[in-house]
């Protein structure tokens, strides 16, 4: 029995610092309707500025001073971060607001590591709060009592701040209606920049809490992230009630869940998120929120299938791509199956995203769900190369099928959210399950037979079925499916209207973009002989998202340009430097905030505008984001 | 179906928000081929009224009845299926589709051919498309891109949409709200007319009262969630109460009425 009360205390405990990046996200969202995906590098920059402080700063006051010195920086360098960037950023669609955020994230873990070196940092125990306390033979650390002691604290003080003082009463109305807040004179920017930093404040704090708790380390990021939209999805965005109850909850069940899954504990966070989201979708304490914004991208022109001359162009492509074997050498060749396999990836995400408007940022679940398939029957069942490569995607497909079924009862954000928290979840099966999977060691010898074993071989196929796939999905745009798909895109309202079944639809688009995923999976793992649990990680899902984005995403065709180009610089970019999450993040930032349209997005406008021969003087440069709305 | 059963039938709908009564036992009925009116003043219950007909909102008490059969239950989309087509206040329409397009999409749903994967949607009933947008003199605008249209040609745009599955019964909130003096007359005579020639039923809410007079057959006036009168134009016209709710003596006697309420 004191066995459990410990767990207990230990989860409660657990909730404390969830709670603060919690509240910290959901007071951000509140007024920015901002969801800041880099608050877990807030954490983590709090966690380690607290850490230095720490081991300079002696005694207690120096220790507790470090904490609250430590947050207070990064606070001031999340104004810095919402003048700079996020300011230029709000009237962008979330999609672009998120990848910028996540752009910022993937700098800070580049920097981190350059800053504090890549390994763990064990840092001072808490001055005051050094030992455990005996509860029938159970040991409690005394910090941890702390932590549980604080949760409710802060709550109360973020309480009193919203109800008693001038700014509370602002941030609440903006909440509920910012345009009406700006009408009634409140200078809006200020009012922005203050939320920002008291919710930057509160993801710090929580980070610096940590350390005497947990090592400090450049992952802790995304850790926290998932966690903590795994609790603003449960308690409702913009709730900060919400959020301590959901921070709760899901320490509870990760403490609980570790007796009774020892392996996969996560299982357990997912089924009751599933559950909340089945009888209320917008969470415990959120409120349901009409939709606001419509499309994924900016203005979208209609789209048409290509004239018969394009068609033959793109039919040219081909066969020179195809020609490549016959000049290239075997690295070059390896490269090209790569970058054919990420065409389908990007194409497959293309199809959910930029048609249905569902912009999923844990995609890589389904690619690596493929690839696991292949796996598991090449070298379990011993079937030949092609079943495996038939049968294999299926997995991804069963994946999309249960995930999908839950994400597209919710869209936008919190559609980007759950998709993240279950490619997550995915993840972290294949890494904690580690007599199936391997863990983190993978499953190696997963080769091709010989018929496709040589490089040229092998780059046919991929170039073979990226094609076929290509044209699969494209036609399914201009097929009534597609209409249908673009037509839940773009109002919901009319499509029930009309006798839609749109989330039947939404999910079906779901369902075939985490197919073909799982094809490109498959075929990935056959080209890398193994498979790792880092094939179905976050960053290979934002991988996909910055293809689709980099080539375009409200054209048709994008996704492939994006693909290319993409994959070609990034495998470029990681041959010549360390720091290539520094330049990939920054690279991200600057085509969210300069480049919004993507390659053939611009092209197909140059092509529009010398149609028209309209004066030169490009206002997409000058006003990107301005005109979007 | 009885022969007696009419297109619509509206009996006793009530819904409330808290403690606002916005819809209190409304009941009507409409004919096939009638053109009815709901009219009355802003905060009337007009809209409330009008998405409970199509499930779009749940009554907390009442039942609407299409040809006899109990639709109260029922989501937009089964509605729809039975045959209600409706056009919204504020338009919604596929904004980076093509008007065409936006026409394609409901007969697609019509056709049951939404999960055909690899059919060719743009030759998907081309020709009913294009006959639907002349019918509401759309057919020169098929291949603009609907997001660049004007606000009155949205909304017949949204009318040759609702008419996609040969509806029996029309439901317009606010057909001309928005819309130039002219673009009004000519929109609801080109409704008056298709729903003469194919015996629809249509029910619109509407601000404008020569629009309401002119083409109504029957007009219902709702006043706090009431019904207060129905009748032909003309009838409703001489309705004191009606005059009164209109003129100002209604505001009157809200004002004296809440005066009493709070003392």
């Amino acid at each position: 029995m004191a066995f459990y009360v410990v767990q207990f205390l230990t989860g409660l405990a657990s909730a404390a610092s969830l709670f603060l990046v919690a509240s910290g996200l959901s007071i951000i969202f509140g007024v920015t309707r901002i969801v800041n995906f880099a608050h877990g590098a807030f954490y983590m920059i709090g966690a380690y500025i607290a850490f230095t402080l720490t081991e300079r700063l002696s005694g207690a006051f120096g220790f507790w001073g470090s904490i609250v010195l430590a947050a207070l920086a990064v606070a001031l360098i999340g104004v810095l971060v919402e003048m700079v960037l996020l300011r230029r950023i709000y009237h962008a669609p979330e999609l672009f607001q998120l990848l910028a955020t996540f752009g910022l994230t993937l700098m800070v873990e580049d920097l981190v590591v350059l800053i504090w070196g890549p390994d763990d940092l064990v840092g001072r125990r808490a001055p005051g709060f050094k030992g455990a306390i005996d509860f029938f033979g159970q040991n409690i650390p005394s910090y941890d009592l702390f932590l549980i002691a604080l949760g409710p604290v802060v709550l109360g003080i973020l309480w009193l701040l919203f109800q008693r003082t001038r700014w509370g009463v602002l941030v609440r109305a903006a909440t509920q209606d910012r345009d009406m807040v700006a009408a009634l004179g409140v200078n809006q920017k200020w009012l922005f920049t203050s939320v920002f930093a008291v919710g930057v404040f509160l993801a710090a704090l929580g980070g610096a809490l940590q350390i005497p708790r947990d090592a400090v380390h450049h992952a802790m990021d995304l850790r926290i992230i998932v966690e903590v939209f795994v609790v603003v999805v449960i308690g409702g965005l913009g709730s900060i009630v919400g959020a301590f109850v959901a921070a709760v909850l899901v320490s509870e069940l990760n403490a609980f869940g570790i007796l009774i899954f020892p392996k996969i504990s996560i299982i357990l966070v997912f089924l009751v998120m599933a559950v909340v989201l089945i009888v209320r979708p917008w969470g415990l304490f959120g409120k349901p929120e009409a939709p606001a914004r419509k499309t994924p991208g900016l203005t979208v022109n209609p789209w048409r299938p290509l004239t018969s001359n394009e068609r033959l162009a793109a039919l040219a492509a081909l066969i020179i791509a195809a020609t490549l074997p016959l000049f290239a050498g075997n690295y070059l060749l390896t490269v090209g199956s790569e970058i054919a396999i990420f065409v389908i990836f990007a194409v497959s995400l293309h199809f959910l995203m930029s048609v249905g408007g569902l912009a999923s940022f844990g995609h890589a679940a389904y690619f690596g769900l493929g690839a696991y398939g292949v796996a598991f029957l090449a070298k379990m069942a011993g079937l030949p190369m092609i079943v495996c490569l038939l049968l294999g995607p299926l997995l991804g497909c069963m994946g999309a099928a249960v995930f999908g079924f839950f994400a597209v009862q919710l869209s936008g954000v919190y559609f980007a959210m759950l998709t993240l928290a279950f490619a997550q979840i995915v993840w972290s099966i294949a890494f904690q399950w580690v007599s199936v999977t391997g863990g983190d060691n993978g499953i190696l010898g997963v080769w091709p037979e010989k018929w496709a074993a040589s490089p040229s071989n092998f780059y046919w196929l991929a170039l073979g079925v990226a094609a076929l796939v290509t044209i699969a999905l494209r036609a399914m745009v201009f097929s009534p499916f597609g209409y249908a798909l673009r037509a839940t895109r773009d109002s919901l309202l009319r499509t029930e209207a009309i006798g839609i079944n749109a989330k039947r639809i939404q999910w079906t688009a779901f369902v075939i973009a985490g197919t073909t995923a799982g094809i490109g999976g498959a075929l990935f793992a056959y080209l890398k002989g193994s498979v790792f649990p880092d094939n179905l990680g976050i960053s290979l899902s934002v991988d996909a998202l910055v293809m689709v984005l980099l080539g375009g995403v409200e054209t048709v065709s994008g996704a492939v340009i994006g693909a290319i180009v993409y994959k070609a610089l990034n495998i470029w970019l990681v041959s010549q430097t360390d720091l290539s999450k520094l330049v990939l993040g920054g690279f991200i930032m600057l085509i969210v905030v300069v480049f919004p349209k993507g390659i053939v997005g611009m092209l197909e406008m140059l092509a529009q505008r010398r149609r028209k021969s309209s004066p030169p003087g490009s206002p997409l440069l000058a006003k990107p984001i301005e005109s979007a709305e | 179906m009885s022969v007696a059963s009419p297109l619509l039938a509206v009996e006793g709908l009530t819904k409330s928000y808290g403690g606002i009564h916005a819809v209190r036992g409304v009941s009507f009925s409409l004919r096939a081929g009638e053109i009815l009116a709901l009219i009355g003043p802003n905060g009337a219950g007009k809209s409330t009224c009008f998405d409970m007909l199509n499930g779009q909102n749940k009554p907390d008490t009442g039942h609407v009845r299409l040809l006899g059969e109990d639709i109260t239950a029922r989501k937009p989309r089964e509605v729809w299926r039975l045959g209600v087509g409706r056009t919204f206040q504020i338009t919604a329409t596929f904004a980076t589709m093509t008007v065409r397009e936006n026409v394609q999409v409901a007969l697609v749903s019509h056709g049951k051919q939404l999960f055909n994967l690899f059919g060719s949607a743009p030759n998907f009933d081309r020709g009913e498309a294009g006959r639907l947008l002349e019918l509401v003199g759309m057919g020169g605008y098929a291949d603009r891109p609907c997001g660049e249209l004007a606000y009155g040609d949205l909304k017949r745009l949204e009318l040759a949409v609702a008419l996609a599955n040969e509806p029996k019964l029309l439901l317009m909130d606010e057909p001309t709200a928005g819309m130039a003096p002219r673009e009004r007359v000519d929109l609801m005579r080109l409704t008056a007319q298709i729903a003469r020639e194919k015996s629809i039923g249509v029910l619109f809410t509407e601000h404008d009262m020569d629009v309401v007079f002119e083409h109504a057959d029957r007009i219902i006036v709702l006043n706090r969630g009431t019904l207060i009168a129905e009748g032909t134009p003309a009838e409703v016209r001489g309705n004191p109460q009606v005059q009164a709710v209109y003129l100002g003596e209604g505001l009157v006697y809200d004002a004296r009425h809440r005066d009493g309420a709070s003392a």
